[in-house]
């Protein structure tokens, strides 16, 4: 009954065909390109030159003093970056869970009617342009902006708290962006609960904490790996955040590869050479997550 | 026994969560029509950043801006959703095929990409088989990431479609194309309509991969914002993002009527699973 008609696959190449071409050529291709890339020679006019070098990597990972000719030690410039951008994704992913999974097990627990409209509210702001919202949340926690003089009008406090150009306003500001990621997967979880098991932990005299971590965490944690995966993998490629609500420490990945590829000092090679890097810690991200998902399965 | 729902402050976080995540729209939605210069005194409601945006210095780039991002999001959202179309089709009715889950990942590939990697793959590709960026790639790469945001609430709406209705129009002696135009396609409607929606606003949304591959001169709504933001936030720049803000909440809220509506059709009802 579930079958197609006799013949129905005959359409299938045609169907799809848009698909592959479109997504093959203008995605696939060029991320091959962009990595075939970062293996070739920077020229100095600004263009490449095709001959195969590691230099790009070996610019990224070593130092060979200002001759070249030096012993190699490890270089920290770069690495540094990504260490701080794992930081950053890494605090932002825990403010969102923090403020997430209250959130999603509370729109869970309410009645039909009134889930859908919660729902709806928290996936508003995810279509909205990112860059107006990440410039709207410049403009409210600015020196003069209206949270301080909120705050000083309310005699709290005296001096402005200097909140943007600092590490925290850029951590604000990916919690601010990714959110919805993370309540959404959470709520998925949580609905499917069987609230059931709660009342029986409460019967064997489980408090509601010992009941939260012990009976519901292990059952929602699917939902709470993915959440934390949707917000960390766009926070570690950033780029509006920092560069909106961060200054010159704060620097991202996003920014450096932003400087690389646009910037009037660019090294293409190495722009492309970082970009791999960080769609090579992406894609151990995402194994990793695919290992945990199916060891849960089975039990 | 709704006592082991209940946990204590779990209702404060969700209403501060809420606040947190419109407090800066709503602020900067409301001294957009402050009456003065300065950013944050406030001189009385005023429509003037209003009219600054479509007469002031700054009104031309603005509606150049406004064309082409409204040009682009109209034929990327058309083109990415007939692709999508055709993709749920194979995808949701073609059964089992060989390359199934291939076909799975390529549609799902722009969200797992980050962007700024998208952003720079397209750009290096366009340069290097020796396009010229502008128009034209903008709208290569923006029908390219909208597919997989069209894709999913056709596919989504495609499973819940029972297929009795498609086998009882070929049992009536409907051609295949007929069963598919005359009864699939007006229950498929709102997943399309909603899909549609969505590609349009992602793509008026886009900034990252936009600013690579757009090319000196190009602009969008978005990269015109930004280049005057980085010169500091102006009034107008804020009068200019409500309105955008006003349009993206507009859309959503459209596609989301629109699925909710076509969820209480008999088809969906009628699912045999």
């Amino acid at each position: 009954m579930a079958r197609g008609a006799p013949g129905d696959r005959s359409l299938l190449a045609p169907l799809l065909l848009p698909t592959w071409a479109v997504i093959g050529l203008f995605m696939v291709v060029p991320v091959a390109v962009m990595s075939l890339y970062s293996f070739l020679t920077r020229e100095f006019r600004g263009g490449v030159d095709w001959t195969f070098t590691l230099s790009a990597y070996d610019q990224f990972f070593f130092d060979r003093g200002l001759f070249g000719d030096e012993r190699p030690r490890l270089e920290w410039a770069y690495i540094s970056i990504f260490w701080r951008s794992i930081w950053q994704a890494a605090v932002a992913t825990v403010l969102c869970l923090l403020v997430g999974f209250p959130t999603a097990w509370f729109i869970a627990t309410r009645p039909a009617r009134s889930r859908a409209v919660w729902l709806f509210l928290v996936t508003v702001p995810y279509w909205v342009n990112l860059l107006i919202r990440t410039v709207s949340l410049r403009f409210l926690l600015r020196d003069t902006g209206p949270l301080n003089q909120a705050l000083m009008g309310l005699g709290l406090i005296d001096v402005p708290l200097p909140i943007v150009n600092t590490n925290f306003a850029v951590q604000v500001g990916l919690f601010y962006s990714y959110l919805p990621f993370m309540v959404l997967p959470i709520y998925a979880a949580v609905e499917r609960y069987d609230f059931a098991l709660s009342e029986a932990a409460a019967d064997l005299y489980a408090s509601r904490w010992t009941a939260l971590r012990e009976v519901v965490l292990p059952l929602v944690k699917p939902g709470i790996v993915a959440g934390c995966l949707l917000v960390f993998v766009p926070s570690l490629g950033a780029f509006l955040a920092p560069d909106l609500l961060g200054g010159a420490k704060t620097f991202m990945i996003g920014s450096l590869i932003d400087e690389q590829i646009k910037g009037s000092q660019g090294n293409w090679p190495f722009g492309a050479a970082v970009a791999v890097i960080l769609m090579t810690l992406v894609l151990i991200a995402l194994l990793l997550y695919a290992r945990a998902i199916t060891r849960e399965r089975p039990a | 026994m709704k006592g082991v729902r209940h946990y204590p402050g779990f209702t404060a976080v969700a209403v501060a969560c809420l606040l947190v995540l419109y407090a800066p729209m709503v602020v900067v939605a409301v001294y957009s029509f402050n009456g003065s210069t300065s950013l944050t005194t406030w001189g009385g409601a005023s429509l003037r950043w209003y009219a600054d945006v479509f007469t002031g210095p700054e009104a031309e780039r603005f509606g150049l801006a406004t064309w082409n991002s409204l040009t682009i999001a109209l034929i990327a959202a058309t083109l990415s959703t007939a692709i999508a179309t055709a993709a749920a089709m194979a995808m949701v009715r073609g059964g089992r095929f060989r390359g199934k889950s291939a076909t799975f990942a390529l549609i799902n590939l722009p969200l797992m990409v980050p962007e700024i990697v998208i952003a720079v793959a397209t750009l290096i590709f366009f340069s290097t088989i020796g396009l010229r960026t502008g128009y034209l790639t903008v709208l290569i790469a923006h029908v390219t990431f909208c597919i997989p945001f069209a894709y999913l609430p056709i596919a989504a709406r495609l499973e819940g479609i029972a297929r009795t209705y498609e086998q009882a129009a070929r049992d009536l002696y409907a051609t295949r194309w007929q069963a598919f135009r005359l009864i699939l396609l007006p229950l498929l409607m709102p997943g399309i309509v909603s899909g549609y929606l969505l590609a349009f606003i992602i793509s008026l949304d886009d900034f990252i991969i936009t600013n690579f591959v757009k090319g000196a001169g190009m602009e969008t709504l978005p990269t015109a914002i930004f280049g005057s933001v980085k010169q500091g936030i102006k009034p107008n720049v804020m009068a200019i993002s409500t309105m955008l803000l006003a349009v993206s909440i507009l859309f959503v809220s459209l596609s989301y009527l629109i699925n909710r509506r076509g969820q209480k059709t008999p088809a969906q009802q009628g699912d045999p699973a």
